[in-house]
């Protein structure tokens, strides 16, 4: 009896038909089961291709699905390797959760910048990185799970100081408001007044 | 003698190039005294990782200096509006909150300039019409900030308030922060603000776009 490590697909609030109908193709599937996942749970978000729910009793894998669900973070918990599309929001979500995950570029999307942050963050080896729903069997075929590191999340307070540090307020904890000589807000409202002078 | 027609076309123009210089010379120079009260800030929204990102940003900003605050996003986004009501609801539930005493949040919804598909020649129509809302939005909201990361929605918005600061009538100033998905280009709405220049303080998440354009900020990134 195989231990329970389950797959999480999640195309987010796309349609990405590709990476369904890829994620449910027999070479995929027999990709994962070698590597020793026991069951796939596959979001299929606004897309038309519904994959075939399998039970898993005949010593395959389980394959089950949904459409949309008001938050993935339980299912992704509870994965032992997530495969997303290249939106930043799922890869994001899952690397927070410290995750394994697979990254799969949708190719029919014109301007194709997602492929940039999954690209630079695979350079950094916290994720894999399949350039199209084509690649995805040979990923996980060839993944080395060992090898990724953990994302360090980042932190907004950074551009928060710099703005307030922009209009002189101090940061939470610091002393009070820089005071100094005439800003350019006084300087302005005597133009202002000037123009309106001028245009009235 | 009365000034003819000529001289004074010169002498608009002339007020005109000196006002938009002063403007310029000023875009981007931090403030040198804090404001005394709050500054009435303008949240835009886009759809997808856009509205996640920008709210994360509000969300360590402090809300008693950055208020009253508005939220706009495209007329078709439907979640973004949401996501920002939400989030302002559960500021009501803690204790310091100033928005009781200078008025609530507001969120409303611009007309998009070109949906994602739409013919380039229908677009001229409707990116006029977006910049008359935009223009009308400003006027009504009367922001003394914007932030933006990227959505196109931001560009009519950002463009009113600038054109409304060449003419004096508001101070404005715009802070962009580029989304966390721009590794290697900005985008259109980033490359215009940060060209034209737009924006007072830029933003990029990635230290090789900081390389590429000198001018922005690289400050960590939001996730």
């Amino acid at each position: 009896m195989r231990e329970r490590k389950g797959v999480f697909v999640t195309v987010g609030t796309t349609s990405f038909d590709k990476l369904v109908a890829a994620v449910d193709s027999e070479p995929v599937k027999a990709a994962l089961f070698r590597r020793g996942f026991s069951h796939l749970q596959i979001q299929i978000g606004r897309g038309t291709y519904i994959p075939s729910k399998v039970s898993g009793e005949d010593g395959e894998l389980e394959v089950d699905y949904f459409t949309f669900s008001p938050t993935i973070a339980d299912h992704l918990t509870a994965a032992s390797l997530v495969i997303s599309h290249a939106g930043s929001g799922s890869i994001f979500e899952t690397l927070r959760l410290g995750k394994p995950l697979v990254v799969v570029v949708n190719e029919d999307l014109m301007d194709n910048h997602q492929a940039e942050l999954a690209e630079e963050l695979a350079d950094r080896k916290h994720l894999f990185f399949a350039r199209g729903p084509h690649l995805l069997a040979q990923t996980i075929e060839s993944m080395d799970l060992e090898s990724l590191v953990p994302y360090t999340p980042g932190n907004p307070k950074n551009i928060a100081d710099q703005i307030d540090a922009f209009f002189g307020f101090s940061s939470p904890g610091e002393g009070s408001d820089q005071k100094g000589g005439e800003g350019e807000g006084a300087s302005v409202s005597k133009i202002s007044k000037l123009f309106s002078f001028f245009f009235r | 003698m009365e000034p003819d027609f000529l001289t004074i076309i010169a002498l608009i123009v002339s007020l005109l190039v000196i006002r938009v210089t002063y403007v310029l010379y000023w875009t981007g120079r931090p403030f040198k005294r804090a404001p005394t009260t709050s500054l009435r800030t303008m949240i835009v929204l886009g759809s997808g990782g856009h509205t996640a990102e920008m709210l994360s940003i509000v969300n360590v900003l402090q809300k008693d200096k950055y208020a009253p605050r508005s939220y706009v996003a495209a007329l078709t986004d439907n979640m973004s509006l949401q996501k920002a009501q939400v989030y302002e609801e559960s500021l009501q539930n803690h204790e310091n909150n100033v928005d009781k005493k200078r008025g609530g949040a507001q969120f409303m919804q611009i007309y998009r300039s070109r949906e994602v598909g739409q013919s380039y020649i229908t677009s001229i129509g409707t990116t006029i019409v977006a910049i008359i809302h935009a223009m009308w939005i400003v006027l009504k909201l009367r922001p003394q900030v914007i932030l933006c990361n990227g959505p196109g929605t931001c560009i009519p918005l950002c463009a009113c308030a600038y054109l409304l600061k060449i003419i004096g009538w508001r101070w404005c100033t715009t802070i962009y922060i580029e989304s966390i998905a721009r590794v290697k280009k900005l985008s259109l709405s980033g490359f215009l603000l940060y060209k034209l220049p737009l924006a007072d303080q830029f933003f990029v998440q990635w230290p090789l776009l900081q390389q590429k354009f000198p001018r922005s900020q690289y400050a960590g990134r939001v996730m």
